[in-house]
């Protein structure tokens, strides 16, 4: 990884200047970021949006223990040595997380999970899990994000706040671009904005069209419908979707009219009533518009490199999240294998979180279970997780200070450019460790 | 290890590369290479092989198969359905697990292809956007080496150059393009054709004269120049071409005027089985084989090479960088489908497919892929490929040797298909019948010698030591379909199917001499179009972990 220094008037000679910097804070992956570091903190992220500012700026290192067991100092080694132990010997054991850390740490992590027979899931179960099976039914019309900068006319974003979850998103790929075919930018743009709620995204939109919520799935159905050209009936369309059917069939109108038109989605369609019914409509009303014009459709994706994890669970797999592998084979369940509803119904009997807080925002029941069982946690910070963790280790934080890969939103991979040295080990260290060691472990047991 | 000496003793060797055919010979191998026999006949070797009885050839060699990146992975996503039903690889004390159907995943893709004695294999389409993905999923994909080519036919700066008449610059691009991927070859999909999808509702060229919008070149200008292109930057792969119009009724034509298009210059047609169809108009039933006059036009024509994309009945998944024919194919078969545009790059479209026997279109696939086998004149010219997955599944390859080499079981097969095969194609007249030494060239000396891959695809010294070594059988498909012995660079990795020693394999890339004056406007057209920064854009030396550089010359 190449690292720049500046050489212009009065450079302070202890400023380090880094590059064409990534941003994992959000899918958007930003990896345009000139960061500025002094004394091992970073001082400035040049185009950094103001979720990327704090991302870097307020970064410092934990001066925890690298590792601790049962909450205790100890040497890296023996909680490597103790989370082999843990995972080799478990019956039901699970791998969950892994949306925050490099690829290359999570091909180790899905080794691990191969080699003990457990689970693997990642927290696209809670996010775009069902976007995931929708996928599986219909299929999706998609494109880079650097299509929609070039051509997109006809920008919709549904059950999506960008101005809050993803900053960046309009001025670099969405609306401010003066792409190929459109020279004038944002001019050259319509955008339109469908929530339950009028969001800050709203004021960055030319329509709003607020929809009753939970009536996500009517509302793209009456979409389709009216793309066949059927007869609606006024009264129930807005009786349905709160949103008068004269509303719908302009939209209808432009999507037709568009050139390029491109549905952006995120979390208020995909968990909410419906789940990957609502993605299925939505993926399906893509699809039918290709009949009349060029138009595609794109998960609005939040971690930093969940579709990098999405991406590995399944090249090494061939499903992308609840994966069970206890049977020498991996087989695919949602529901069944996600790791939100192994831990409540109290199956999984040890665990290891990748760079995630499950003790956070997960059912009681989940947590009861996951502080009742053994587990391992590799987290850059102290979380509620690591608290709880039997070994906890404290990981360099990825893209500060570890290389590495990263899958942006629309799968486009790109590499990190590290910042500082961590006096932590990497995610990939530890999990390359407890690689070595649970084949050991597992080989002895399989070979007598 | 790595010192030893390694004897194969006593088995009947195929190389065509140097006119073996069927010899009983030794070989030695030292280093992961073969070496000459030592002249001392008191040298021993460290290890050794006892191969009687059994036939000895070069490691297989795929240069036409989807195995990773982007496409591949959506497949297996999108897929869920036909794995469970497929038998699963399990894990061992030393292998990884993984799932089947058409669409294997990693792992499995590299056991089953060393199981199977194939130790090469091609990646034919990759978004140069997405290399770094492919060297990720390669460094999963154990036991074989690998390579893959660059999708460059609907490149917005070729076609800028095009436009602005300037070859020297397209040189100097594909250059910095094929080195900044880490890629084999250049590989072009639909030249033009992705473009006009990209811009209009259900979008395609029609003809190597259609005019592609804003870039105002015709894919008749991007074959030309990018096959001068590929000759002066002497790319030991020079062109791999999916012509426009594929599997459409009535595209032979196209076929025939891309091949003239390239004036001489060296070309391989891929998968041409789905370019090689008559009729049009809509009307089924005019659809009928076209491949005795291209065949011909090949046998005349010898800077042309073939690979076939033969069609297997069953079901499979079809993958390309072609958005227009995914489109195309998802409304036929009313299937799920998945489509993206990269941009400034390339295309992708994916649908499942299942291909049956009873189908009058689907027998015609079959059969006119087999006519090509049999009526390319040279077998160095023509290469065995199901286009995995397009066509079938990679682990059909020893099904196909039995129908090239059993024209009875051929005939048995032809009389189970649609009947109207036999009156729209010939393959019901040609007798011809492969001997061992011809499949050898088809499968690894013939490609080899395509990708201009002077260390495999023969057992001569300083070849790399990739050997599989068969159980003679009457039944050519048992033999073919469980090799005994497996080596890999001169270490045994394969025994009846079971894998001994998953090594990983290496990356095989190009790495041009070019203009580096070019990059300056590279960079500055990219900063304006692109999503990602200029810098981060090439594939840096830490993604490769063994690879070889193979030279331009």
């Amino acid at each position: 990884m190449s690292i720049a220094t500046k050489k212009n008037a009065a450079p302070d000679p202890s400023l380090k200047i880094v590059q064409d910097a990534t941003c994992t804070f959000c899918g958007c992956v930003c990896d345009d970021i000139d960061l500025s570091v002094k004394d091992n903190h970073i001082v400035e992220a040049k185009r950094a949006c103001v979720l990327g500012k704090s991302w870097f700026l307020n970064h410092h290192v934990d001066e925890r223990p690298s590792c601790l067991i049962s909450g205790q100092p100890a040497p890296v080694a023996d909680g490597i040595e103790r989370a082999s132990q843990i995972l080799a010997g478990a019956k039901y054991p699970i791998i969950y997380g892994l949306s925050d850390t490099t690829c290359e740490a999570q091909r180790i992590a899905v080794g691990i999970g191969d080699w003990i027979g457990g689970t693997v899931d990642t927290t696209t179960s809670v996010c775009h899990g069902p976007s995931g099976m929708a996928f599986q039914g219909v299929g999706e019309v998609t494109c880079s994000l650097g299509e929609i900068a070039n051509r997109g006319d006809l920008i919709i974003f549904w059950g999506s706040n960008p101005a809050e979850s993803h900053p960046r998103h309009f001025t670099k790929y969405s609306l401010m671009p003066k792409g190929m075919f459109l020279p004038n930018g944002r001019k050259d743009r319509t955008c339109v904005l469908v929530d339950v709620r009028k969001t800050k995204s709203a004021k960055a939109a030319d329509i709003f069209l607020q929809i009753k919520p939970r009536r996500d799935f009517e509302a793209l159905w009456i979409l389709r419908a009216l793309a066949q050209g059927l007869e609606l009936d006024p009264e129930e369309t807005e009786l349905e979707t709160g949103v008068p059917l004269a509303a719908w069939q302009d939209l209808m109108t432009r999507m037709k009219a568009a050139k390029f038109g491109v549905l952006l989605f995120g979390m208020g369609l995909t968990m909410t009533r419906g789940k990957h019914l609502n993605t299925e409509a939505l993926l399906a009303l893509v699809r039918d518009m290709n009949a009349y014009t060029r138009f595609v459709a794109k998960p609005m994706r939040g971690h930093g490199n969940v579709t990098g994890a999405d991406n590995v669970v399944s090249w090494q797999t061939g499903y992308p999240f609840g994966v069970n592998l206890s049977r020498g084979y991996p087989r695919f369940n949602p529901g069944e294998y996600t790791t939100a509803d192994t831990l409540a119904r109290g199956e999984a009997d040890a665990a290891m979180i990748i760079a995630s807080d499950p003790m956070a925002n997960f059912s009681q029941a989940a947590r009861e279970r996951l502080a009742a069982i053994p587990f391992i946690a590799l987290d850059p910070k102290e979380t509620p997780t690591t608290r709880a963790a039997t070994v906890a280790f404290t990981t360099a934080t990825y893209g500060i200070n570890t290389p590495g890969t990263v899958y942006r939103m629309d799968d486009v991979p790109i590499p990190l450019r590290p910042a500082f040295d961590s006096p932590h080990p990497s995610d990939f260290e530890i999990l390359s460790g407890i690689e070595r060691r649970v084949k050991q472990l597992k080989a002895a047991v399989r070979l007598p | 290890m790595a010192n030893s000496l390694f004897r194969i003793s006593g088995g009947t060797v195929y190389d065509p590369l140097h006119g073996i055919d069927g010899q009983v010979q030794d070989l030695w191998i030292e280093n992961g290479k073969i070496v000459a026999a030592p002249t001392d006949p008191e040298v021993r070797a460290d290890k050794h092989l006892d191969a009687s009885g059994m036939v000895v050839m070069p490691g297989g060699i795929d240069m036409h198969c989807h195995i990773a990146g982007p496409k591949v992975n959506v497949a297996r996503k999108m897929r869920p359905e036909e794995k469970r039903l497929a038998k699963p690889v399990m894990r061992t004390a030393t292998t990884h697990s993984g799932t089947m159907g058409s669409v294997p995943s990693t792992f499995a893709t590299g056991y089953k292809y060393a199981g199977m004695g194939y130790t090469t294999a091609f990646d034919a389409a990759i978004p140069p956007l997405a290399a770094r993905h492919v060297h990720e999923e390669f460094d999963d994909t154990p036991c074989i080496d690998k390579g893959f080519y660059v999708l460059v036919g609907n490149n917005h700066y070729i076609m800028r150059a095009l436009q602005e008449k300037e070859p020297e610059r397209l040189k100097a691009f594909l250059g910095w393009l094929l080195s900044s991927a880490k890629g084999y070859a250049p590989k072009m999909v639909n030249p033009g054709g992705v473009e006009v999808w990209k811009q209009h509702q259900g979008g395609n060229v029609s003809s190597l004269d259609s005019l592609v919008e804003h870039f105002n070149v015709t894919p008749r200008q991007i074959i030309r120049g990018l096959a001068q292109a590929a000759d002066e930057l002497k790319l030991p792969h020079r062109l791999h071409i999916h012509a426009n119009n594929l599997g459409l009724p009535g595209n032979w034509t196209t076929t025939l005027e891309t091949m003239r298009a390239l004036e001489g210059h060296g070309g391989h047609l891929t998968h041409i089985q789905f370019h090689s169809y008559g009729g049009g108009d809509g009307d089924e039933n005019t659809f009928n084989s076209k491949a005795v006059e291209l065949a011909q036009y090949v046998n005349e024509h010898k800077n042309i090479t073939i690979d076939v994309g033969q069609v297997m009945f069953g079901e499979t998944t079809s993958m390309t960088g072609d958005g227009p024919l995914g489109y195309y194919l998802s409304n036929i078969y009313k299937s799920k489908w998945f489509s993206s545009d990269t941009e400034m790059e390339a295309g992708c479209g994916i649908a499942p497919i299942e291909y049956k026997n009873k189908s009058l279109i689907h027998s015609l696939q079959w059969a006119i892929g087999l006519e090509w086998y049999l009526l390319v004149d040279d077998p160095w010219r023509v290469v065995m490929s199901t286009d995995h997955p397009n066509g079938g599944s990679f682990m059909a390859y020893p099904q196909i040797v039995r129908l090239l080499m059993d024209r009875t079981w051929r005939n048995d097969v032809l009389n189970t298909v649609n009947p109207a095969v036999r009156e729209r194609s010939t393959l019901g007249d040609l007798d011809r019948e492969y001997s061992l030494y011809e499949i050898c060239i088809i499968t690894r000396a013939g490609p080899a010698k395509i990708l201009g891959l002077k260390n495999k695809g023969h057992l001569g010294p300083g070849a790399d030591a990739d050997i599989t070594i068969y159980t003679p059988h009457e039944n050519k498909e048992v033999m073919f379909e469980l090799p005994r012995y497996v080596i890999k660079a001169g270490e045994v990795i394969v025994e009846l199917g079971e894998i001994r020693d998953p090594v990983r394999g290496k990356t095989l890339h190009v790495s041009p001499d070019y203009d580096k004056g070019v990059e300056a406007d590279i960079a500055e057209w990219f900063e304006k179009y692109y999503s990602i920064r200029f810098r981060n854009y090439p594939v840096t030396e830490d993604y490769m972990h063994e690879h070889e550089t193979i030279a331009c010359e």
